[in-house]
Formats: structure tokens, sequence, C-alpha cells
């Protein structure tokens, strides 16, 4: 559909997005999880009318306000920058992909936006019920939004109801629920915004920690950590289960996105996940050489993980590549003469119905028809395109995964120390608390990248590659962009940064 | 009944839903007016603190119509956001960066260790108030006078001007629209800041303000009256047959205004209104004058919306290659999507009704000095 593109625009496309999304998800996690915690300690303060949660209360809505600014100025920019970096995607899956952004702002984003400026000012303008009434509010009205980004980013990763229109040559919408429902989103709501839980009550557990490291605010901090890592512990099992099934989508889903992120090239039975590896990127799909420079392998999990069963086999790299007939899986490579076979129909299709031949067009149609579900593949190169970066897939996962496996033992820890009373002593270990934040917040942009990397070359699985899904814009505009927004972040993050700390260290005192 | 509605209507519909929102938006532009006047009528630190927490507190509403605003048209229109956003590119850069700087500006710029300074917060807030609003009333502009791009039959844009979209500003009538939108800001922002501010304390400001709104009205009439001659007189984009041929059609927007004359009668209402809250403010001791200014600004931005878009007319017109000009028929989601939709709009009236209350809730008292000063923003 596009005649010729230019490699390295998209390539700085690609890392402009990677770059607005991942400034995006520094503050937005925290918003999603810290808002419930305030809507809790002010539910407290309403119920007991004590000016000690009181001053909670507004301290941690003072942390909050400076971290939704930025979040806010972070989003605006990559709601748009669907439509200047990846302007053909926009119209090609506009029809559906458009509905749920449209909806996050009608719904979420004015939920928010109302109740924010009763939460912050409404002290003694409104009545202490309706003001906790809009605390809440703006908890529920930040997580709907991620409802529904992540209903669209659920839908590039596992493109449901919809069908392709050969007429308007884009992708058009045939079944709401299918979209909405579709169990991916699901997986990725609840695996979201319980990591994000987690994340806020390490937030409140890194400052705590910090406090009692200066043996400031005591009382207080001490009770913060009690009710942060129970609510940490919580939540972490709950990511743990949630992950599981977010891994579960993806092998059933996107194949390649699992391969990649075990670095499994040869496809197994009985296939095991790697407790620990250093991947080899020398290594190129098709060559003799070794994929880890060294590994140690739990067998049988990956194939537990991946179809609930231990003797079950897991497509590799290999298989997905170039087909594997005993296990019946069709490779890249026949999925590409397929898919140009439905462009060159599609192109015919077009041709014939200007000129009005109705017996060609529909010979046309009838073809394109048959191979349509593999009109991506069409555009791309070779079958080796097909695979997405293995070292990072892979080293982002592991990362994700050993922090996850580590996070609810720090949780006991706190927790058993809590109830002995000897936190103030265990200085090593506060020390590590106050890092708690900076490791959830490593975790979570790992699994994004594990997600958005691994999709690749795809921005819409199988259907439209990245570099389809471009702007027609030359490689210096997006350059010069790239390091406007990239300055720019960089001052107000530091910005931030700065005034959050402040914040922190004057501490919940009355002003 | 929203299932049955047939592919016309709901393309007619989705049209003036996305306008009432854009409308809605140059109302609560009041913000970017008010960020402007900032200098020139708050003197003393108490005089700015109570401007900054009075807009403070709406900031978001209005950035928040111009995200659903963008979104309606994602979903609505998505023929329209590839090929404008991807194509006019300069133009919404730059829109974007002027929101980005105002998003952290309210909430860091007394915030000790901010590294910029509270001086360079409130130049982010000018900026947002000028040059942003500017840009934006250029590229509703070019709703009329065409764009320079091409599309091919696969609908991929070309832009073919070097400049991207900025030469949008270039033109006379763009830049009239712009700088009526900014003085037009400037005059609702003074209107509601006497609204929303008990003035017991500062009556000096009040002064000044009420000034304000008269004077940026009197600037503003020119450009007004620049714009809305030029739509009488200029030739517009129109469909001319079956088979949605576009073609430059004389008076267009003259004639389309008689088609539909219930658009006259919302422009001449709505400037009534407009005329009416100044006075009320400039004139008397009314704070009122705000709602009929803001009423009069949202009937004028409808009017200005779809006038470029009904009666068989290309609201997103191509200068370059006139066949590729986007129309309400030809740039629209499908019909299943635009259903799915409209029904998701029927909570449109229930967002603005809560979003009224909570105005009217956290706006009964006028703002005091003694609530800013030490707290707030
Ligand atoms: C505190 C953060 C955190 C922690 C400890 C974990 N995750 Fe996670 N994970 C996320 C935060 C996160 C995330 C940032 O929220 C992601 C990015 C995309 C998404 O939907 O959620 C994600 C994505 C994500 C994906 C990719 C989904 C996709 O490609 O669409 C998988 C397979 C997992 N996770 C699996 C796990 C497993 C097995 C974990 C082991 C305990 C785990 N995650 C812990
Ligand atoms: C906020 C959390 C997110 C992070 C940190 C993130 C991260 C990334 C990264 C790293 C890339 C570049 C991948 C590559 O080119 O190798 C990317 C691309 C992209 N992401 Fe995300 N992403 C996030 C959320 C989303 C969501 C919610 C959507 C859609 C609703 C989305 C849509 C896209 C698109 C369209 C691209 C560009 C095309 C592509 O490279 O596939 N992202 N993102
Ligand atoms: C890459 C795709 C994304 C886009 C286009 C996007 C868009 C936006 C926009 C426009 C805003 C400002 C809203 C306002 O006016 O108040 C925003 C803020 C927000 N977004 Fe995103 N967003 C993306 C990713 C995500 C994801 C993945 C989530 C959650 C799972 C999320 C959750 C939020 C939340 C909670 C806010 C509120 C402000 C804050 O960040 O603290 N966003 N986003």
């Amino acid at each position: 559909m596009i005649e010729h593109f230019d490699l390295s625009m998209v390539n700085w496309a690609r890392a402009q997005f990677a770059l607005t999304a991942m400034y995006h998800w520094i503050f937005v996690p925290l918003t999603l999880g810290i808002t419930w915690i305030i809507a809790f300690y002010h539910s407290i303060y309403v119920k007991t009318g004590s000016e000690e949660w009181k001053r909670l209360t507004r301290f941690w809505m003072k942390l909050f306000g400076i971290n939704f600014a930025i979040g806010v100025a972070t989003g605006i920019i990559l709601e748009f920058e669907f439509g200047t970096n990846w302007s053909n995607y926009s119209w090609m899956v506009g029809d559906i992909f458009g509905a749920p952004l449209a909806i996050e702002g009608l719904i979420a984003f004015f939920l928010e936006a109302t109740f924010f400026a009763v939460m912050f000012f409404g002290w003694n303008r409104v009545s202490k019920r309706f003001h906790l009434f809009s605390t809440w509010m703006v908890a529920v009205g930040s997580n709907m939004s991620a409802v529904w980004i992540l209903v669209a980013n659920a839908w590039m990763q596992h493109p449901v109801g919809q069908a392709f229109n050969a007429d308007t040559a884009r992708f058009e919408m045939q079944s709401f629920s299918d979209v909405v429902f579709s169990p991916v989103a699901v997986s990725k709501f609840t695996h979201t915004t319980s990591a994000s839980m987690l994340l806020a009550s390490f937030f409140i557990i890194s400052i705590s920690s910090w406090y009692l490291l200066k043996k400031r605010h005591i009382q207080m901090a001490k009770r913060s950590i009690m009710v942060a890592a129970i609510f940490g512990l919580l939540s972490s099992g709950f990511v743990a289960f949630t992950g599981d099934e977010a891994a579960y989508e993806v092998a059933q889903n996107q194949p390649m996105k699992l391969a990649a992120i075990e670095g499994l090239y040869t496809g197994q039975h009985n296939a095991g996940v790697v407790a620990l590896g250093l991947v080899n990127t020398n290594k190129k799909v098709g060559d003799k050489q070794d994929a880890f420079k060294f590994e140690i392998r739990v067998p049988g999990i990956l194939s537990l993980l991946a179809n609930r069963s231990f003797g079950s086999f897991v497509p590799g790299i290999n298989d997905l590549v170039y087909g594997n007939a005993r296990e019946n899986i069709m490779g890249a490579a026949e999925k590409i003469k397929k898919g140009k076979l439905a462009l060159a129909a599609l192109d015919a299709y077009k041709k014939e119905m200007k000129k009005g031949n109705t017996i060609a067009s529909k010979k046309s149609l009838a073809t394109f028809n048959q191979n349509r579900d593999y009109l991506g593949y069409g555009f791309l190169s070779k079958p080796e395109a097909a695979v997405p970066s293995v070292g990072i897939s892979f080293n982002a996962f592991h990362i994700m995964v050993f922090l996850g496996t580590l996070f609810p033992l720090v949780c006991l820890g706190f927790l058993y120390f809590s109830m002995k009373d000897v936190l103030l002593e265990k200085r090593w270990f506060l020390g590590l608390g106050t890092l708690m934040f900076f490791l959830s917040l490593i975790a979570h942009e790992a699994g994004w990248v594990v997600a958005e990397v691994g999709r690749q070359p795809w921005t819409i699985q199988n259907l439209l590659p990245v570099t389809v899904a471009r702007s027609n814009l030359t490689t210096g505009t997006v350059q010069t962009t790239f390091f406007m927004f990239f300055v720019l972040f960089a001052i107000l993050l530091i910005a931030e940064i700065r005034i959050m700390t402040k914040q922190i260290n004057i501490g919940p005192e009355e002003n | 009944m929203i299932g049955n509605l047939d592919y016309a209507t709901l393309q007619h519909l989705w049209w003036l839903i996305c306008s009432i929102v854009g409308a809605l938006f140059l109302f609560l532009t009041f913000v970017q007016g008010g960020q402007t006047l900032l200098w020139q009528v708050a003197k003393t630190d108490t005089e700015k603190a109570l401007v900054i927490n009075s807009l403070g507190r709406k900031w978001e509403l209005t950035f928040t119509t111009l995200v659903l605003f963008g979104g309606a048209l994602f979903a609505a229109f998505p023929k329209f956001y590839a090929t404008s956003f991807g194509g006019a590119y300069w133009v919404w850069i730059l829109i974007l960066f002027t929101f980005i700087i105002q998003a952290v500006s309210y909430e860091y710029r007394k915030m000790p260790g901010n590294v910029l300074g509270e001086k360079g917060y409130e130049l982010f807030l000018f900026i947002n108030g000028s040059v942003g609003i500017l840009l934006i009333g250029a590229a509703v502009g070019t709703f009329y006078t065409g764009s320079n791009f091409e599309l091919s039959i696969y609908n991929f844009v070309k832009w073919t001007h070097p400049m991207r979209g900025l030469e949008a500003a270039f033109s006379l009538f763009n830049l009239s629209l712009g700088l009526f939108l900014v003085f037009n800001a400037r005059t609702l922002g003074a209107m509601y800041l006497i609204n929303n501010i008990d003035y017991t304390d500062v009556p000096e400001m009040e002064t000044r303000l009420r000034q304000a709104a008269f004077k940026n009205f009197v600037i503003s009439l020119p450009f007004l009256l620049y714009v809305l001659v030029s739509l009488l007189l200029m030739k517009g984009f129109g469909i001319v047959d079956d088979q949605g041929t576009i073609a430059l059609v004389t008076r267009k927007y003259l004639g389309n205004l008689l088609a539909n004359s219930w658009l006259l009668v919302f422009l001449l209402v709505g400037l009534v209104l407009v005329i009416l809250g100044v006075f009320k403010t400039a004139k008397s001791d009314s704070t009122a004058g705000i709602w009929f200014g803001g009423l009069g600004t949202v009937l004028v931005g409808l009017t200005v919306l779809l006038l470029p878009a009904y009666n068989n007319t290309a609201f997103y017109p191509s200068k370059a290659s006139l066949q590729s000009s986007l129309t309400i028929y030809n740039a629209s989601s499908s019909p299943f999507t635009l259903t799915v939709m409209t029904y998701v709009a029927i909570a449109i009236p229930f967002v603005l009704a809560y979003v009224a209350y909570v105005w009217w809730l956290m706006d009964r008292k006028k703002l005091t000095v003694e609530e800013v000063v030490g707290h707030g923003y």
C-alpha cells in the first residue's frame, strides 16, 4: 500500500514513541495506585475526624498532585502522536482503535479532571462527605482511563472483532464487545492495575524507610509501612497470578513473542524456562550459533505456562519462521507468500473497480479474501523480519519476573520486622526499602518493553507492520521532535524530582 | 432507535458532536486568556496568587476538553485525524508543545526546587495562552482556506508544502481567526475572573479586569469583521455531484448560511450575547458577563465549525489536489463504529451535568485572598 519506506524514519518514530510512552509510564502507575491509598486514608480521616490522618491525607495528595501534572503533560503527546507519527495506522485502524480513546476521554479523564479540583481545593468548600466522594472518584477515574487505553493496546496485541474492508482498504469494527472484553484486555488490565497498586505501596515504603533512616516522623512512618506492606503483599500475589495469565495469553496469541522472551529457537515438547541466562546477542535467526552464552533451564515449566500442560509443544523461533510440518505450524515464509497474493489481489481489485470491470473485480476480491489473514506478512521483506529483538525481550522479561519474585519477600520482611518492632535497628533493610520504589518502576518499564518490543515488527499483530503504520515524514523531522521532547522532558523530570524530594523532605507538616 | 440511524445522519450527528466539544473548548479557553492577562491585571503577589488559583481550578477542564476533541475526531473521522496530524505536522506539534508546558506550570510554579523559577512557569502560561490559541485558530482557519496535501488511493497523505502546516499561519484569514480567538479568550478570561474572585481586598484589580474585558473585545472586533466578511465573499469547496466531486463554488459559505438559516441565527445570537457579556462586565458591576460571553462563544464556535462541513461542503479541503479533500462522508468511521459511539455519546449530557454541578458547588463562594495566600498554587 505504501510503495517505499524510509526505515530510519520509522526507527526514529519508534524511538520517539518508546521515549514518550516510557516517560508517561514513570508517572502513571503511581497515579493509578496511590489514588486508592489516598482515598483509603481520607476515609479514615472522615470516619475518625483525627487531624493526624488529615495531615497524612494532605501529604500524599500533595505528592500525588506533583506527579499527576507531569503525567497529564506526557499523556497528551502520546494521544496526538498516533496521528502525527503513525498517521497511516490512525487511518487504517481508527475505526476500531479511536473508539476506546474517545471513550477514555469522555468517561475517565472528565471524571478525573472534575473531581481532582474538588479533592485538592474542596476542604472548606464542599461537605466532608462530598469531598470524600470526590477523592474516590479521582481513583475511579484514573483507573477507568487504564481500562480504555489498555483495551486499545490489547487490541493491537490481539486484533479481535474486526475485518478488513477491501473497498475502503482499512480495518473496520465488527463487534464492540469482542474488542472490550477480549481476554487479552482483561489480563492486561488486572495485571497493570495490580502492579500499579504494588508500586504505590513501595512508594510509601520507600519514603517511610527514608524517614526511619533519618529518624523523622517515626510514628507515622512505622504506621505507613505496616499498611503499605500489607497492601504490597496482597497486590504482589495478584501481580504474579495475573502475570501468569498474561504469559498464557501471549503464548496463545503471540507465539513469536513468547519464543523471544524465553530465547527459544527450536520448539520443544516439555519446554523449559530459563532461570538464569546470558543471551548471545550475535546470534541471527537461521545461523548455527548458540542462543545463550550460558543458561540454566528448568524443564517443563514453559509448556505448563504456555498451554497449561507439561508435555505440550511450544514452538520456537525457527518453527515460526521456517515452518514445522510435523507440528502443523505454518512458517513466516509461507505466510509472506500468501500476504503478497492478498496485496496483489487488493491492488487488482481496486483498479478493476475503478474501470467498472465487475467480473474481474469479483475474482480478485475472492483471491484477496482467501489470503487476507496474512495481509500484514505481505509487507515483510523476508521471513526473518518477523522476529523481534530476542536480547531485549528476554532481558526485560527476566528482570520483571525476578523482581516479581523478590517483591513479596520484601513485603514479608517489612511485615515481620514491623511486628517485632525492630525496623529502626535494621538499617540495611531500610536502605533496601528506600530503593523499592525504583525497583518497582524498573519492573513496570520492563513489562512494557516485553509487551511492545516483543510485538515487533507488528504495530497490529500480524496485520500491520510498523513500516506501513508510519506517516510521510523525513527522518530529520522526526529526529528534531524527538530531541525537542527529550530536552523538554528531561527538564521537567529534573524539576519534578527536585520538587518531589523537597516536599518529602518537608514532610507531612502543615505549612 | 440509534440502531436505525442511516449512515449520512450518523455522519452529520458526529460532526455536530465534535463541533459541540470544539465550541465548548473555545469557551473554556478563558483559562488561556486569563493566563495572558496575568502580567497586566495582577500587580502584586496577592493579586497574582488570586488569578493563578482561580484559573488553576479550571485548567484541567479545558485541557481535557481538548483531549476529548482529539479523541472524538479520531473515533469519528479517522481520516481527518490521520491527514491533518500526520500532514500539518508542525502546527500540531507546536500546539501540543504549548499545552505540555501549561500542564505542569500551575502545580510547579510556586514549589521550592522547581528549576525554572516562578517567572519561567509564568512564561509557559503566557506562551500557551497566546501562541497556542493563535495556532489553533490558524488550524481551524484551514477548514475554509484549505491545506496543501494529496492522498494516494490508499489514503496515504503527502504534504506538498515544506512548512508542513505552519504555512497556515501566514494566511491573512487564518491569522485573523487566530488573533480573534486570542483576544476573545482574553475577554472571556477577564469576565471569568470577575465572576470567580472576591474583590473586597483587591479592588484595583477588579477595575483593571473590567477595563481589560472591554479593551480586548474592541481589539478583537476588526479581526472578527475581517473573518466574517471574507467568509461571506470567499469561494468555498463544495461537493458538486453524486460521485462526491469537489469543486470551488462561488460564495459557498454564504450559501451554506442561507441554506441552514439556523446557523445564521446561531451566529447572530452568539455575537449579541458576547457583546452583552462585555457590556455587563465593563459598564455595570454585574459578575454574570462570563455566562453571556461563554454561551455566545459556544454559538459562534458552533457556526464556525459547522459551516464548512454541512450542506455538501468539504471541511478539510486540499488546495493541492481538490479531489483529495475530506468531507464528512469520505472521512468518517464505518456505520457500525458511529452507531456504537452514538450509544456512548448518551453519556455526554451526564458528564456535562456533573461538571456543571461541581462547578456550582465549588464556586458558590468567591475566591478570597485568605484562601490562596500560603495555600493552593
Ligand atoms: C511491578 C511491576 C510488575 C511486576 C512485578 C510484574 N509485572 Fe508483568 N507487566 C507489568 C508489570 C509488572 C506491566 C508494566 O504492568 C505490564 C506491561 C504491559 C502490561 O499489560 O503490563 C507487564 C506485562 C507483562 C507481560 C506482557 C504482556 C503482553 O505482552 O501483552 C507478561 C507476559 C508479564 N507481564 C508477566 C509477568 C510475570 C510472569 C510476572 C512474575 C511475577 C510479572 N509479570 C511481574
Ligand atoms: C505507557 C506504557 C507504554 C510503554 C512504556 C510503551 C513502550 C513502547 C515502546 C518501548 C515502543 C517501541 C517498540 C519498538 O519499536 O521496538 C512502543 C511502540 C508503540 N506503542 Fe507502546 N508502550 C506503552 C503503552 C502503549 C499503549 C497503551 C499503546 C496503545 C494504546 C501503545 C502503542 C504503541 C504504538 C502505536 C507504538 C509504535 C509502533 C510500534 O513500534 O509498534 N503503547 N511502545
Ligand atoms: C500510549 C498510549 C497512551 C495514551 C495515548 C495516553 C493518553 C493520555 C492523555 C491524553 C492523558 C492526559 C489526560 C488529561 O487530560 O487529564 C493521560 C493521562 C493519564 N494516562 Fe495515559 N496514555 C497512554 C498510556 C497510558 C496507559 C497504558 C495507562 C494506564 C494503564 C494510562 C493511564 C493514564 C492516567 C491514569 C492518566 C492520568 C494522569 C497521570 O498520568 O497521572 N495511560 N494519558
